[in-house]
């Protein structure tokens, strides 16, 4: 077992070493020990090697991740995988604000709460939260999915433009152009197949579908009290 | 009695309701709409005109022009990164995005900057192969927006500049209206083409001077903290904001002034946000002074330079370097008087053109319109671009012989005086001919 025991091993060490792992490497899977919430931890990656992180982490862990899959066995802070861009992330605790911030593809699964602003500007990333995400969850969303097993804070899908909201639970308001659609068998099929790669247990018959009006994808003064 | 009296005054125009304003009533009236443009600032503020150099005298003993050496060489990115840059001259180009520029302007900008020995920005909408093929020294943004933001272009980069705002909007996202977004600038920033795409204002995973500094540590470990670091801000609180910058651990800060361009933003927004640049630097020196990191931060400032006595006053007053936005964009080719039929066309004329939002720029420059875009030769306007940069850096270094400066960074602010009372207190230098800077002692 390759590890790394953070009370001895700088984090800029950490962060060289799993990011300069070639793409044939036999060191595939790394745990990371004695954690103090470390920022900016097992960010970068871009091999397909898989990292545990055996505590709770600081802002941005696994940012930028490519094709790694990291798991964090703990709470997690700000921007988790934020921009990520494939690979997966899984949250075995909760997730502070800004959880999958713009990430761009891959797969981030959160199996306690998200914190406000979950999936912020998220442009192709699918996030599964098996609890619940804060306020202005889903805030200008481009696309992905962003998959709520609980409840949904206020303000959800503001500005929204081509990601699709999946919400089991309640919804405390939406914001500004996304409204609730029709939750087709073919939308039951994508988000049974997205649960079932979450390895989240959830009936898709249970969600409601959210997305946008696309009212105010152009200007329009008539608008402007939307804005 | 005629109507006609010989003591009929003449038509009094009203210095309120001057001509732009009542054309302004006019149009809002007739639309509902307020208006957009490209550009910077027009109305008039105080500026670097309002400066003079005092140059070589009996105190000061100048030195040789053609001959004695006037270094203008600039490492940016001294503080932290493993691999600062080394410009060749004080002047840079500024953040401009691939969408509100075409193809074209960005590999011409890349020919014209690297031929000079200086580098590029990126902007919102990611990093191009036109660009980061054809600039020897590429600095790559990070926006509130995040379109195009790839970990691999990341690495590319020679530097990331993070941006907070710009000069010509602080406090404001950005647009790109949808005659713009084409299929190519709809897929880079993932959206749908024909939207008015909006850039965010405020970045989505941090805020806060602590967020910021946990973001840049992010940045330099996903880069190996080989790259320097700019912090970009809209002139607003420079003194606040530089010290800040410095605090959250920017290598580099970035002050645009309000003359500074946008592709697309309110004229009201343009015209009554942020501060003339020449009020800004002076604050930015003061807060890198107090921190004892002016020169181990490097200051970059920008908004409305033009010349080479733009750049040499900006240097005097303590900036690294300057960078250019819409002089880059006079050069390539914009607003020139041999396309006036084609202006006349558009309800404008050259020298006043902005529209640079409706991407139907007769010059190629500040359009998606393949058409449009292929009448700009980015070899020639990369030529006439390098052309200019040649041109502000030997004015630069005219002036700092002229003042006794072996290199343009010994150029000073007693090296300057003030031909206004604003400018002077701005400036932080004498009112011409007395030895009274507004402000400071007493008069």
């Amino acid at each position: 077992m390759n590890s790394f025991d953070l009370t001895k091993t700088t984090l800029r060490e950490v962060n060289q070493k799993l990011q300069s792992l070639p793409a044939d490497t036999n060191e595939k899977v790394w745990h990371l020990t004695n954690l103090h919430g470390e920022h900016a931890c097992a960010v970068g990656l871009t091999q397909p090697i898989e990292v545990h992180v055996e505590g709770h982490i600081g802002y941005y862990c696994a940012g930028m991740n490519q094709k790694a899959t990291v798991v964090i066995h703990g709470q997690c802070g700000v921007g988790v995988a934020e921009n990520m861009m494939s690979g997966e992330v899984r949250v075995k605790g909760t997730a502070s604000a800004a959880a999958g911030a713009t990430g761009q593809g891959g797969l981030l699964v959160i199996e306690g709460d998200a914190g406000t602003r979950c999936g912020i500007s998220m442009k192709g990333i699918d996030i599964v939260v098996k609890g619940s995400v804060g306020a202005m969850s889903a805030f200008m969303a481009q696309s992905g999915a962003l998959v709520v097993c609980g409840d949904a804070g206020g303000s959800l899908g503001d500005s929204i433009y081509e990601a699709r909201l999946y919400v089991q639970g309640k919804v405390e308001s939406l914001g500004s152009d996304c409204i609730e659609k029709k939750m087709t068998p073919h939308h039951v099929e994508k988000l049974g197949r997205l649960l079932k790669k979450a390895g989240i247990e959830a009936d898709p018959k249970k969600f409601k579908r959210y997305g946008s009006k696309r009212s105010l994808y152009n200007f329009h003064v008539d608008n402007v009290d939307a804005y | 009695m005629s109507d006609h009296s010989p003591f009929h005054t003449p038509p009094r125009f009203s210095s309120t309701f001057d001509q732009d304003a009542i054309a302004q009533i006019q149009r809002a009236a007739a639309t509902g709409i307020y208006d957009i443009r490209g550009g910077g600032a027009k109305r008039k503020v105080p500026h670097f005109d309002d400066l003079l150099f005092l140059g070589a005298s009996i105190s000061r003993y100048p030195l040789e022009g053609y001959r004695e050496k006037c270094g203008t060489n600039v490492t940016l990115g001294t503080r932290f990164a493993k691999k600062p840059i080394e410009l060749k001259i004080p002047v840079t180009i500024a953040g401009m995005s691939f969408g509100a520029l075409s193809g074209n302007a960005k590999e011409a900008l890349g020919r014209g900057a690297s031929a000079m020995g200086t580098s590029t920005t990126t902007g919102d909408g990611g990093m191009t192969p036109e660009e980061r093929g054809h600039s020897n020294m590429l600095v790559y943004q990070l926006l509130p927006s995040r379109y195009g933001m790839n970990p691999d272009d990341l690495r590319k980069a020679d530097a990331i500049e993070v941006v907070i705002g710009q000069g010509a909007k602080p406090g404001g996202g950005g647009m790109l209206l949808g005659q713009k977004i084409t299929e190519r600038v709809a897929k880079m920033r993932n959206l749908p083409i024909g939207i008015d795409q909006r850039s965010a204002c405020r970045h989505p995973d941090w805020t806060g001077p602590d967020d910021l500094a946990i973001k840049i540590t992010e940045l330099r470990e996903i880069t190996n903290w080989e790259k320097p670091i700019y912090v970009k801000v809209g002139a607003t609180r420079p003194y606040y904001d530089t010290a800040l910058a410095v605090k959250s651990g920017a290598d580099v800060v970035v002050l645009d002034g309000m003359q500074g361009g946008t592709a697309a933003t309110q004229e009201v927004f343009i015209e009554h946000v942020g501060l003339p640049i020449l009020a800004a630097i002076r604050p930015a020196v003061q807060a890198l002074q107090d921190l004892d990191m002016h020169r181990k931060v490097q200051l970059i400032v920008s908004g409305g330079i033009r010349n080479g006595a733009d750049v040499a006053k900006c240097l005097a007053l303590g900036a690294d370097a300057v960078a250019i936005g819409t002089a880059a964009l006079i050069a390539l080719g914009d607003n020139d008087p041999k396309l006036e039929a084609e202006y006349q066309k558009l309800g404008t004329t050259a020298g006043a053109y902005d529209d640079w939002h409706e991407g139907r720029d007769p010059a190629g420059i500040t359009t998606q319109d393949p058409a449009l875009a292929a009448r700009l030769d980015p070899v020639k306007a990369g030529h006439r671009l390098a052309n200019y940069l040649a041109v502000l850096t030997m004015e630069t270094q005219i002036i700092a012989r002229a003042c006794g400066k072996s290199h343009v960074h010994n150029l000073e602010p007693d090296d300057l005086v003030a031909l206004t009372v604003e400018s002077a207190a701005m400036a932080g230098v004498p009112l011409a001919g007395t030895n009274w800077i507004p402000g400071q002692g007493k008069y």
